[in-house]
């Protein structure tokens, strides 16, 4: 095999093997970086800057102004106490079936598996359509509700439970691979060394599966606040009284009311940041998806 | 009795967390969704086909499935420039724009919605150098698209990126050694392998954009016939007290929402099954 020459050929030579840099591969790269800048700036910075630019559009003192209204303050509350009850009941779910599934093998499991993540590909507007026709005043138990007085439809009990239900697989689906992954060793040394039930959990797997857990939760409650569409189609839209922090964005926004709607749209904006960071200082833990 | 259920096992606890999550899974999930189907089933059959396949109805499918289909393919042209970009280049912020790919799950939908609008509206930052090229962008279809391309984003970064990722290094230095160009490298050995991932990630984001709502009102200016996407259809219906007519339309999304379940279960099977070969 006959060698290069001299230095100037060797040079060229070496320009074409792989994993070399050249003129062209530089281009390319910085090509497509600026590609992938332009299309996250337009779709994704710029609308995220024009919530807090518009939020205090007419300065700090009216940007404040706006939590003041008491209809704003009361949203705020809904949307508090929705989450407050919706995470840790389906953080309860989450647990048990993950542990049910992770932990033990039984038939009609991959069935439940299925069960569990439908209300993901559910159209958020079809989730709380079921509930008004649930409970709605012609839904199945409508008439009975109405004898006894209950309101679910247009009220709190019914924000909650199809917020429940679109928020529904967030935490079982980040535990059941991840137990599935940690294997049954160490709870099975446990209950033999006699450890009971309890005392496995919350002593052995629990630590193994914090960062899930915690990965878990507050992607639940990211979508917890903010769900829009299932939420809308059971409010009612009272205003001051059944609408959440979405919803209250809707009505002000359709009023023309830009620094207020916006103003709510910059806490929940704040609070998808907040969960991003949290996201990424658990993965930076080692916490990995799987 | 209970062996031939369960393969036995001395960790406690299966009957209370079964039960418990069954008995959850019925009371939030099952029982509510077997409400819509019989509703509709309840329903006259020739009345369910008129509502169905009204024509406002079918405009709406139209709108829904044809933007739908046009932002999950801009995403997965986008998505996979993007994923190459963060699992191959290393460049300032790399970490940053990869921990912000998955704003669109963390942020509200009505806030990206309203906040597309006020972008893309004709005194918008974008939307005012678009309005004298003869391109409206909010209260027309291309707004719904690009609402829908936000919210798709994230599905298929997220699926290439591992894919990408598996392409083994070793394979393409080889090609280019034996003399293959970047394009052909790009073709024969990459495209085949990040190929499954691209169209699960492309069912994915199609899947959540055909039912999406929050994000889209805003943007779309809803126009019967002209900007109408059917999950707006079933709550106009559902404000008109047509419990019917919204069941009917919700059936028709539930049973799209099934379909798309169904095909994504079988591409991430038939992708296994080929890294399984491969290896």
């Amino acid at each position: 095999m006959a060698g290069p020459a001299n230095s100037q050929e060797l040079l060229a030579e070496l320009a074409t093997r792989p994993g070399h840099t050249n003129l062209r591969s530089t281009l390319v790269r910085w090509l497509l970086i600026a590609i992938s800048l332009a299309f996250l700036g337009a779709l994704l910075a710029a609308p995220l800057f024009a919530v807090f630019a518009t939020a205090l559009e007419k300065g700090w003192q009216a940007y404040f102004q706006s939590f003041a209204d008491p209809d704003t303050q009361a949203a705020i509350r809904l949307t508090l106490t929705t989450a407050a009850v919706v995470v840790p009941l389906n953080t309860v779910f989450g647990i048990t079936a993950a542990w049910c599934i992770a932990k033990f093998e039984f038939r009609g499991k991959s069935f439940l598996i299925t069960l569990i993540d439908l209300p993901l590909a559910v159209s958020p507007v079809v989730s709380g359509l079921i509930y008004v026709l649930l409970f709605g005043l012609n839904g199945w138990f409508g008439a009975w509700l109405q004898d006894h007085e209950i309101s679910i439809v247009y009220a709190l009990p019914g924000i909650i439970l199809a917020t429940m239900f679109v928020t529904f697989p967030y935490v079982a689906r980040e535990l059941i691979p991840l137990m599935q992954q940690l294997g049954n060793d160490e709870e099975e040394a446990a209950i033999t060394l006699g450890a009971g039930g309890w005392l496995t959990f919350f002593r052995v797997t629990l630590p193994r599966i914090r960062w899930g857990l915690v990965y878990g939760v507050i992607l639940c409650n990211a979508r917890a606040m903010g769900e829009f569409g299932a939420v809308s189609v059971v409010s009612g839209n009272i205003r001051g009284m059944t609408t959440t922090m979405p919803l209250h964005i809707e009505i002000l926004y359709n009023e023309y009311n830009f620094v207020g709607a916006f103003a709510v749209a910059s806490l929940l904006s704040m609070l998808a940041v907040v969960t991003l960071v949290i996201k990424t200082l658990v993965e930076r833990s080692g916490y990995r998806r799987r | 009795m209970n062996a031939t259920v369960r393969t036995p096992s001395i960790l406690p606890g299966f009957g209370l967390t079964l039960g418990f999550s069954t008995f959850f899974l019925c009371a939030i999930v099952l029982l509510p969704l077997s409400a819509l189907v019989l509703k509709t089933a309840g329903m006259d059959f020739s009345r369910f086909i008129d509502v169905i396949t009204s024509p406002r109805a079918l405009a709406s499918y139209r709108l829904s499935f044809g933007a739908s289909l046009v932002a999950a393919s801009v995403n997965v042209v986008f998505g996979f420039v993007l994923a190459w970009t963060l699992v191959r280049y290393d460049f300032p912020g790399r970490k940053f724009i990869d921990a912000i790919i998955d704003m669109p799950f963390a942020l509200p939908t009505a806030v990206s919605g309203i906040a597309l609008t006020t972008v893309f509206a004709a005194n918008g930052w974008i939307g005012q150098y678009l309005e004298p090229l003869g391109i409206k962008v909010a209260y027309t279809w291309i707004g719904i698209t690009v609402a829908l391309t936000l919210i798709g984003m994230p599905f298929v970064v997220r699926t290439v990126q591992p894919a990408i990722a598996e392409v083994q290094r070793d394979l393409e230095d080889a090609a280019e050694t034996l003399g293959a160009g970047r394009f052909y490298v790009f073709r024969r050995i990459i495209v085949p392998t990040v190929l499954p991932a691209l169209l699960t990630g492309f069912t994915l984001a199609f899947a959540r954009a055909v039912g999406e709502y929050g994000s889209v009102i805003f943007i779309s200016g809803n126009m019967p016939m002209k900007t109408e996407i059917t999950p707006l259809l079933i709550v106009i219906r559902l404000e008109e007290f047509d419990y019917a007519g919204a069941a009917a339309l919700g059936v028709v999304m539930l049973a799209i929402s099934f379909v798309m379940l169904l095909a994504i279960n079988l591409l991430q099977v038939w992708g296994r099954r080929r890294m399984m070969v491969r290896r």
